[in-house]
């Protein structure tokens, strides 16, 4: 099976980067190693933001984020994840929608 | 001086539009918020617009609002490995000079009813994200913070169509957090493509469009829809399952997605188109029982961000509209009449919503959510069976009918089992009904 590549198809968005400022964050990294079993975010998050790390852990990289909102609320159970919107005017920037 | 409004409208989608619009043609002093570049960069949709419920906001809207192809086919398909069955619906009598349906594109069209909301008006800022609401001792909400300097700004009342994740009312206790089960994640890519294939492909003329919204193998047996919809030069192709689904099956919508594309029926659809985008959204899909508390002392919310949307017949962006529209009439009533708006005059708004098809329709499928979560057969053995059961039926193979009918009924009772397939039936009765 061939892999999908996220990358590739982010590539068609427009995003305007905040540099630095990344709007989500992982609260305690620890925890995704040790607490949380399927690590969903790794799977579930469109844009691929999360990957999983060799030592267990998980790895966020916010640039390709869509603001969607799947990581928060699948995160509930761990509630690990620091989630707001990027300040305004940055972040995806949807030409079609 | 920290600067005061009549209202505060937190958004600008089709349910924070129709508020602002309102509201500004109702002559109150309205501030609109919007965090992206403009109204629609961060809003993403299939996307089919209602008519009719711009119509009681915009009555001309049609003068000038960025329309792609107004629909004059519905079809739905059940799919199988490599075949679908379904249903189509084409009419002449759609070709009317008022049409019901459009494809729209989102950023194009909510750009061009913000446009609407300025000329009324409101004054528009974009590019500002609201943080919190402000709110007194006794939890009036009187205002907003933002992320600019000095970002505070007060007013009467505050109406949040800050969409499906619903920041602000959570963030303030205001409304639970939203769950896994009672939220889909679709993705989608618009494809643009020459006019001449559309026309060939879906058989249509001019303006005319045809929406396929379909179920079945694609989505992996989770609880979930994929569509495909003609706009003037693309297609948008998308996908969506319950984010409770995604989890639990550790499938990535991203593979659905191509998959679909994929599909032996789909693939001859949108070949030859250039992709231009990919887009990720969520959409709430608990119904009734998921809808919370619309309003309170100083605030109101509105369309996704009160969880209006009906699943069962796909339409969201007209709850958006009209609850949207409800909001600013029940404030533009409050202020003539010289009420304040506190939680029992803002009622109002619920009794609106309680009175039109908004709630009435979320009321009749109330137990579809969890009957479909609890069942999914619905979504995987079903159109695998009738596909197979289509399949057997037209293939003349020397086999008698009556034999083909028995193979059938095998295959169903085999995969649900007798009482399984009766008890399949009352349940969807009990949703539907």
């Amino acid at each position: 099976m061939s892999v999908i590549k996220v990358e590739e198809k982010l590539y068609q968005n427009r995003y305007i980067v905040d540099e630095n400022r990344p709007h989500i964050q992982i609260k305690n990294p620890e925890l995704c190693a040790t607490e949380c079993g399927d690590q969903a975010c790794t799977f579930c998050c469109p844009a691929n933001c999360y990957n999983k790390e060799e030592g267990g852990g998980v790895s966020l990289v916010t640039d390709g984020c869509l603001e969607c909102g799947t990581c928060r609320v699948i995160c509930q159970d761990q509630d690990n994840v620091s989630w707001n919107y990027p300040r305004g005017g940055y972040g995806i920037s949807y030409k079609f929608g | 001086m920290v600067e005061k409004f009549d209202a505060i409208v937190v958004g600008a989608g089709p349910s924070g539009n129709s508020a602002a619009y309102t509201l500004a043609k109702g002559g109150l002093k309205i501030l609109q918020i919007e965090r992206g570049e403009y109204s629609g960069s961060k809003n993403v949709q299939g996307a089919i617009m209602y008519a009719d419920a711009l119509e009681k906001i915009i009555p001309d809207f049609r003068d000038d609002a960025p329309l792609e192809r107004h629909i004059i086919e519905q079809r739905i398909w059940l799919l199988g490995d490599d075949s679908y069955i379904g249903t189509n619906y084409r009419s002449e009598s759609f070709n009317s000079e008022r049409p019901n349906r459009y494809t729209i594109i989102r950023a194009q069209f909510d750009k061009w009813f913000n446009e609407k909301v300025r000329e009324a008006g409101a004054l528009v800022i974009c590019e500002t994200t609201v943080t919190e609401l402000l709110r007194d001792g006794s939890g009036k909400v009187y205002g907003v913070r933002t992320d600019r300097e000095n970002g505070e700004v007060h007013a009467d009342v505050v109406i949040m169509a800050d969409g499906v994740n619903a920041l602000l009312a959570r963030r303030s206790d205001l409304q639970k957090e939203l769950q896994p089960q009672n939220a889909a994640l679709a993705v989608k890519e618009i494809h643009f493509i020459d006019p001449a294939l559309i026309e060939q492909r879906f058989q249509v003329k001019g303006d005319e469009g045809v929406v396929i919204e379909m179920m079945g193998k694609v989505t992996g047996g989770m609880v979930g829809t994929a569509f495909l919809y003609t706009n003037k030069e693309s297609l948008t192709i998308g996908i969506g399952c319950l984010i409770s689904d995604f989890k639990a099956k550790g499938i990535s919508p991203y593979k659905l997605l191509e998959d679909l594309k994929n599909h032996p029926v789909i693939k001859p659809l949108i070949q030859g188109g250039e992709v231009k985008e990919y887009a990720g959204h969520l959409i709430p899909e608990g119904g009734y029982k998921a809808v919370p508390q619309v309003c309170g002392d100083g605030w109101m919310v509105v369309g996704d961000a009160a969880h209006l949307n009906n699943a069962a017949h796909r339409e969201g962006s007209n709850l958006a509209m009209t609850s949207g529209r409800f909001a600013a009439e029940t404030l533009i009533e409050l202020k003539r009449q010289g009420k304040a708006p506190v939680a029992a005059n803002l009622a109002l708004y619920k009794k609106k919503l309680d009175d039109s098809f908004v709630m009435k329709d979320l009321k009749k499928y109330k137990n579809l959510p969890e009957i479909m979560h609890m069942s999914p057969q619905f979504f995987n053995a079903y159109p695998d069976l009738l596909n197979g059961a289509a399949h057997n039926l037209f293939t003349v193979d020397g086999v008698d009918k009556k034999s083909k009918e028995n193979q059938i009924f095998k295959s169903f009772a085999k995969r649900r089992s007798v009482l399984g397939l009766v008890g399949d039936a009352f349940k969807l009765a009990r949703a539907f009904r």
